[in-house]
Formats: C-alpha cells, structure tokens, sequence
C-alpha cells in the first residue's frame, strides 16, 4: 500500500537496509521484548482516499450547528466577532505554522519579531509593563497567575470572586491542588464582587486575589476599590479581562493590577468548540522574571543588527527543570500570530470602535428585552454581555429560538444555582438590529 | 532584500490609515458617558498599529520568509518530529462546522463535533493500548501534569499518601520533572548505564514505598529503545508505583509495541508531532492522555461518553481531579489529528513508525564514520552524536549547527539529552525523501571536514542568514519585550 506522505520507493528501501547492514526492517525492532510485540494490526477504521475523506469529514462538520449560519448570542468567555480575512492568509503562510519553536534564532526571526509585536500590543491594552508570547488560553493563564502570587508572597491562600468564569474556577482549583493551596470564592451581591465579603476573608495568608473585568455576568468590578482592599493586606491583584473591551475600558494596569491574564480569542481566533484560543500574560516590570512560559526580547547581531532571541531562559523548564516557574512548553504561538494580525487589522481605531459597538448593541439589547417586559436582573455597568431572566428554562428557551436560526444565551442555572432561568446574552458588533429584535420578540413570547 | 533590517509594524503607522471594515451602527446610538462612569472609560487610546490592508499583508509576508519551516526544508529537529503537515488537515479544521461552533452550545446541536472526538479518542486508545482517553489536555506538559495529578489521585484514593517521589531519567524532558513539581511531587534521577538505558541496579535503588511514578519516555531521548522495560515495570509496580509513558517519542512504534502492553499505567501523546497537527512556531498543540481501568474514575472532568447513538459530556465524576482546561481540549489541533490518522490507517501509522525507523538509522550509519557515535545500537525515529571529536578541533556544536543553517536546514537538537556531550540529536521523520537524507549526509561531512581544514568558515557561521548570531546575554542582561514609541 501506498501513502501520499511517505515518499520511501522499495528501491530506496532496500538501498538504505544495505547501508544500514540488515536484510529486513524488522531487525530494527529487535530490542522490543517478543512478548510485548503488537501483532496484528491496529483496531482503527481502515484509511480513506482523499476525496472520501473531505466527504466524511465534511459529513461530520455538517452536523454541528455553526454561528456562520446560525445568529449566535452565546458568549460566556468565547465570542463571535468580526476578523479580517487576511487573518487567516498570514496564517496559511506555511513558514508560519509549519515551524517549531524559534530555538534558532537567525532563521526564526519572523516568527520572533511577531511575537513581539504580540506582547507589546498586549503591553499596550492591559497597561502593563511585560507580557509573555503566550499561554494556553484565559482559564490555565489564570490559574498560573495564583501559583505566581502565591510563590512570590510565599502565602498559600487564593482567593477568587464567583463572578469569575466557572469554567476558569474550577481550573484554578485543580492547580490549587497541584500544590496544596487553598482556594476561597468570594460571593457576589448583584452580579460583582461582594466588596465586604472580600474584605472580610482578607488576611495575612492571601497571597492574591482574582477577579475578573468585565466579569462572568458582563458587568465591570469596582477595581478601584478592589485594589486599595488587596493591596492594604500587600497581596497580589490579579485581573482577568477580555482584551477587546479594553478598546473601551480602562486598562487593569491603571488601577494597579499585578498580574492581567486573559484570552486573545476576541482578535481572531475562530471559536472552535472551545480551543484552541490563546491565553496572554502580562505583568509589572517587578514581576518580569517570574512569568511562565516564553519570553521574546530584542537584541542585536555580531554586526549589530536588530534582532529577536528567546530570552529570559533561566525561568523554563528545559534549563530549570523542577525549579521552572511552570511546566508550559509548548503554547499558542501560532493563535498568538493570529491575534498580532487581527489586532493590526483593527488598529487604533478599529479597536476603539468595535469595543463602542459592542457597548452600543448590548445596551439596545438590553433595552429592547425591558421594553417587552422582560426582567434584567443586574444594575452595575456592562461590556457586551447581560443577564435576562427568562419565564421559561434556558434550555427551553435555546429549543425554541434554534428554529428561529438563533443560538440563544448561556444557561446561567448550569453553575448559580439562584440564577435558574437566567440567561447570559451577549451581544457583539456581529449581530444586527434585526437579529436583536427577533431574540427580543421570541423571548418575550414563552 | 531580506538583509535590510525589518521594520517593526509599529514603525509602518500612519495616524488615520485603517486595515478594518465594519457597518455602520445600526442601533440607535446611546451616550457611553451614560452607561460606564468615566472612570472605567479609557481615556487615552490603545495605540494599536494603523496601517492598511496591503501593508499588513506585506509585513507578514516579509516576515515569513525570515521564518524556516517544514515546508521550506528539511527540520531534522530531534524529539520534536517535524514531520510533513498536511494541507487536507488545514482544510477541514477550517470547515464552519468545526471552526465556527461554540463550546456551550446543546449538546443536540454539536454531535458532530463530539463523534469526531469521540472516534478519536477510541483510536488513540488502540493505537496506545490504553482503556480510556481524555483530549482535554492542550499540551505535552499540559497531560503530563494531568497525568501526574490523577497518579497521585489514585494513590490518594487508596490512603497512600507518602507517595511523594516522582523518578525521571537523567535524560528526560525537562517538563517531566516540571510538571512533577506542578502536580506536588519532588523529582528524583534516576541514571543511565553506558549503553544509553535505564540502568536497573539505579532503579531498583530508587524505588521505595515514597515511589509515586517513574516517567519513562520509549523509546528514550537519546532514540534507544528500554529493552528491559517488563524488568523496569515490575521494579515500579511492586513498589506500588506507577508507570506513566511520555509519548514524545510515539512516532518510533506505532503498530509495532503500545504503551498499555509495555505496562505503563498512563500515557500522554504530542498530537503536534506524531499525529501532525502542524507545531505552529511553538503551539498550539494537544496533548491527550491515556489511561488504564483502574485510573479512569479520575480523568478530568467532563467525560465524553456514548449512550445508544449519543454523544455527552459527563459531569457526574465523584473522584475526578477536576477540570484541567476550560471546553474539551485544543479541538482544532484534534481534528487534524484525527484526520491525519484517517488517512493512514492502521497500516499507515504502522509504515509511518517502520520508514521513520529506517531512516533514523540509515542516516545514523551514515554519519557514524565521521562523528562520534556514543551508542552504537540500532536505533529508532531518532540518534545522537557526539560533537567531541570536531570540539577538540575548537569547532563546536553550536557552530556545526550554525553552519548547518547555510545549507537551508534547519540544525537538530544540540546539547540535549545532557547525558551527552556536544550533544547532536537528529529525527529526520518518515516523511523525507532518500534524496533529501543523502543531501544531508553530505553537507554534514562536508562540515565535518571543514571543522578539519578551515575550522573557522564553521567557526564564524551562520555566514548567510538574516541576521548574524545573536547576542543573547545582552538580551538577558538588558531586556527590551516591547517596542517603545520613540
């Protein structure tokens, strides 16, 4: 049999044996123990021909609804937006995603100049001093930020508001642990952070505090008055943000955020059943030897050119190995390129304006769902997400708007018990009045 | 052209020019001052680039040709199997009914997406032996954490609670003792004998009631296969530890031997390299792991199942570790990989390993005559050199490596495993020609003989790239990880 990967000739074969002394490739496998030899062959489905396999594959696809044919008000961490189509030419630039990790500088040097374009655009909207090449997305960039605080304070409590993404929660908890340390959830009051319940579980043991902006509800915490309640106990601040609200929104870094983590799905990335997306870093100048993960720094050659070398090494795992800052190796870098690209799409203003767009079509949302009756629980300013209570279950709700081409909201009851029948919405510069009308009408009409 | 210096995007801007195209508003449009108070409203703007469509386009187009990879030339990378990436692959992960659909959407409208993985997870279980596959793990590191946290479940589970030691090889990954860290374990080393191997008075020394796991890559980082692997098995479980396979090096035995049968307890597979989901420039990968029965009730939360013709997630799990990845994994990466194993099938992989073998050992014999060979067995997907002989010659590694990039290939591993000195770690893949091999040999004794007569056309390479070797101690020294308006 044949395969279109594998160029080896039976010429080519038997001239390679003769060079390498053996008269039969399995002399090769030799040093495996017989009785651990696998015979037989493999218990997979056999191998399809190209055309039957963009037929098959191509058949599975099909039975997934997807958010280019259906209008999709499913937020909660992962969003519909607009990208360029240029995005993905850079991405099918073969030198690109065929590549592995610029270990090599001098023929890796576009990758690297890329990456460093990456943190400094994350530099830029987050307000922070350093951001690393990436990580694997919001939740685990997350959870790493606590190990960070709680190893540079040497304390061993976190503690993490509930209006933080559930998903990102129960992550942190895993890590937590990893390396026994304990994790208090902070109650929320009205869809923010329960200011007097966070300055009663402060203490001398908090190593951090984790909070996320806007939060799991859309809304915006109170930082301000966050940060002068972790910074008195001298624990960490750590902010989780969606990047492109900071198109709009004050950046973390400017009400004193330690440590911002977050994910660049926003710029680009398709949502793809949840991954990959990409997580980003970003720390103060204090904190720079600390981050995990790779860092690209400038430089200049032997005859003093500009150049980009990973830098900072001595924090990783290939050279500390236990005593590493992390374990992460492999990344996102490939997402983080194409979040470079799409952060360059928008630009300045681009980025400006799609964050006032998503500000001005979730408020007309939220306004239309008042004006049928419909109850909006929350109070506190949002980005581009809030929450409805619905007459009907959300699961019920979701049936009915899927034969109207909707894909209607996250279903809140699934991890706040109180908020059954509460919907999250999230209403992006992607969806049109129309569509915004239609979810209004239907809603209103179970 | 690619030698003058390349402009940053930042420098390229142009106050008012735009590379975007969005409608017009369409709502009536609210005062924002109204909805956010003004001191949540940023004041000064993100100063994103401004340039337009064709500028962009042509800055990365510019950079990428100051980027080498597998489509541009041979990538003898050892341990990374930098094999050839499929195009078909790149298709269907963009196909909008696997690119464009939200992870919290009902379950009845993603049931394509959730056979897709549950096929592949069944696959990978066959292919590694193993009674269980979680595709949540977004990286090798990633599942070898994962891994490690559900053997100290387990164990906990049992009330063996001491159980605090993870054994690593001196020639690991560095993540494997990182990763035993994350999990909560101290690492401990075991050495390696002469010939490469475990070596298993070392072991049996090692092991004790404190033994959580050994971390085993097989075949190893040096391409050597543990040819006493059911010894080394029996030391560890009579122990009461377990065996965990770091699947870097799954490229070597697929259809010939499995991970299950050898005995390992939990297996973590790079999707990004024997299963070709393209590495990307550094990620995204997927790192699935595998387990045997009595370690699946604590796989990560949720499970996909199959009931009747249905596919769900199964949140119901008393004794899971948790979650470890918000979604289900790195799906992108996993539909190419599925669509890679598709295509071969199972005496596909079984060729993949076979060919991938052959040429790991032809260009070893090969190359054998002109460097220092420091383990003369058969080899498997991969083998290292000793850069000693040319080192004596004052022509480094670092400097053969260099010189290897004025050829157009990209240089192998160099000084890993640590085991070896002047270490040159090379895995040229199944997916290369003879052709492409012989080109290499020739250039690598041509090197070889240079670092004899002109030692210093090494010594000073690269002499042809972009840019010339980089200083990175004063990157170090004086970092510099953002551009700065001037």
């Amino acid at each position: 049999m044949t395969f279109r990967y594998l160029p080896m000739t039976d010429q080519d074969k038997k001239e390679m044996m003769e060079a390498v002394g053996i008269t039969s490739t399995e002399e090769l496998f030799q040093d495996i123990p017989k009785n651990v030899r696998f015979q037989g062959d493999l218990k997979i489905e056999e191998a399809l021909s190209e055309p039957e396999l963009i037929a098959y594959m191509s058949g599975l696809a099909s039975k997934n609804h997807n958010t280019k044919e259906y209008a999709s008000f499913l937020g909660a961490g992962v969003y519909d937006h607009y990208t360029s189509s240029i995005v993905n030419h850079v991405l099918l630039r073969s030198e690109f995603y065929t590549a592995y990790t610029p270990y090599q500088p001098e023929i890796s040097q576009g990758e690297l100049q890329a990456i460093f374009e990456f943190q400094t655009m994350i530099c830029e909207l987050t307000g922070m001093d350093v951001a690393n090449s990436s990580m694997y997305d919001g939740g685990t960039a997350l959870a790493e930020a606590a190990l960070l605080s709680c190893g540079q304070t040497k304390r061993k409590k976190i503690l993490v508001s509930k209006s933080v993404h559930p998903e990102s929660r129960a992550v942190l908890e895993t890590y937590a642990n990893g390396q026994r340390l304990d994790v208090v959830e902070i109650e929320t009051k009205e869809g923010i952070t329960d200011l007097e319940a966070l300055q009663s579980a402060m203490d001398d043991e908090t190593a951090c505090v984790l909070v996320q902006y806007p939060n799991f509800f859309g809304q915006v915490e109170p930082l301000k008055e966050i940060e002068a309640i972790v910074h008195a106990h001298k624990a960490m601040f750590v902010v989780s943000s969606n990047p492109l609200s900071l198109g709009a929104l004050t950046p973390p870094g400017k009400f004193g955020a330690d440590i911002v983590v977050g994910d660049a799905q926003v710029f680009g990335i398709a949502q793809g059943f949840g991954g990959p997306h990409c997580g980003y870093f970003a720390v103060t100048k204090k904190l720079m030897r600390k981050v995990p993960g790779r860092l690209v720094g400038q430089t200049v050659d032997e005859n003093g050119k500009r150049g980009f070398v990973l830098t900072l090494q001595a924090r990783e795992q290939h050279i500390r190995r236990d005593k590493a800052t992390s374990n992460i190796c492999s990344n996102q870098a490939l997402n983080a390129l194409a979040a470079s690209v799409a952060m360059t799409a928008l630009g300045k203003q681009g980025i400006a304006e799609v964050a006032h767009q998503n500000i001005q079509k979730s408020h007309y949302a939220k306004q239309a769902f008042q004006a049928k009756g419909l109850t909006v629980p929350f109070t506190a300013p949002f980005f581009n997400e809030f929450v409805v209570k619905l007459n009907v279950s959300v699961k019920e709700a979701n049936e009915r708007l899927r034969s109207h081409g909707i894909i209607g909201g996250y279903d809140l009851g699934r991890d706040y018990p109180a908020l059954a029948n509460h919907m999250l919405v999230a209403v992006t510069e992607m969806r049109t009045k129309e569509q915004i009308d239609q979810l209004a009408t239907v809603l209103e009409g179970l | 052209m690619t030698n003058q210096d390349q402009a940053l995007v930042f420098e390229l801007s142009k106050e008012g020019r735009v590379g975007y195209s969005i409608p017009a508003l369409d709502v009536p449009e609210m005062n924002v001052d109204e909805l956010i108070p003004a001191d949540y409203l940023r004041s000064e703007p993100a100063q994103l680039p401004e340039v337009s469509e064709l500028q962009i386009m042509r800055h990365y187009t510019a950079l990428s040709k100051r980027n080498h990879g597998v489509d541009s030339g041979f990538y003898p990378l050892g341990s990374c199997t930098m094999k050839y990436n499929p195009k078909i692959n790149e298709d269907v992960a963009r196909y909008p009914g696997f690119a464009h659909i939200h992870p919290l959407q009902e379950e009845e409208t993603v049931q394509g997406a959730m056979e897709m993985l549950y096929n592949l997870q069944t696959s990978l279980a066959e292919i590694t032996g193993m009674d269980e596959v979680t595709m949540q793990p977004a990286a090798g590191a990633h599942g070898e954490w994962t891994g490690l946290m559900m053997i100290r479940a387990f164990h906990e589970a049992n009330g063996d609670v001491h159980r605090t030691k993870v054994i690593v090889p001196d020639s690991a990954h560095g993540t494997n003792p990182a990763s035993a860290t994350v999990a909560g374990f101290d690492s401990i080393t075991v050495q390696s004998d002469e010939r490469g191997l475990v070596d298993l008075e070392d072991l049996r020394r090692v092991v004790g009631p404190d033994t959580a796991a050994l971390m085993l890559t097989n075949p190893n980082t040096l391409g050597l296969f543990e040819e006493h692997i059911l010894e080394m098995a029996a030391i560890v479980h009579e122990a009461g530890g377990k065996l965990y396979y770091d699947g870097a090096n799954m490229n070597a035995i697929m259809g010939y031997t499995r991970p299950g049968d050898m005995g390992f307890d939990v297996v973590h597979l790079n999707l990004h390299k024997t299963f070709t989901g393209p590495h990307g420039g550094g990620g995204p990968g997927s790192g699935p792991v595998g387990v045997k029965r009595d370690l699946i009730p604590f796989l990560p939360k949720p499970v996909l199942m199959k009931k009747d013709d249905r596919y769900t997630f199964e949140y119901d799990r008393p004794q899971s570790i948790g979650r470890v990845k918000p979604y289900y994994g790195n799906f992108g990466i996993n539909v190419r990989a599925y669509t890679y194993i598709r295509t071969m099938g199972p005496i596909g992989l079984k060729q993949v390993s076979e060919y991938a073998v052959l040429n790991a050992n032809y260009l070893m014999r090969r190359l054998e005559p002109h460097f220092d060979l420091p383990f003369t067995q058969h080899c498997k997907h991969e083998f290292v050199l000793s850069g000693r002989k040319q080192k004596k010659l004052g022509v480094r590694t670092l400097d053969m490596a260099k010189r290897l990039l004025d050829f157009g290939y990209h240089p192998p591993t160099i000084y890993f495993p640590l085991s070896v000195e002047e270490a040159i770690m090379i895995e040229p893949t199944e997916t290369e020609s003879k052709e492409t091999l012989d080109e290499f040999i020739d250039a690598m004794i041509h090197i070889a003989k240079e670092a004899e007569e002109t030692p210093e056309v090494v010594q000073e390479a690269p002499h042809s790239t972009v840019v010339k070797r980089l200083d990175e101690a004063m990157a170090a020294r004086k970092p510099v990880l953002r551009y700065e308006r001037g």
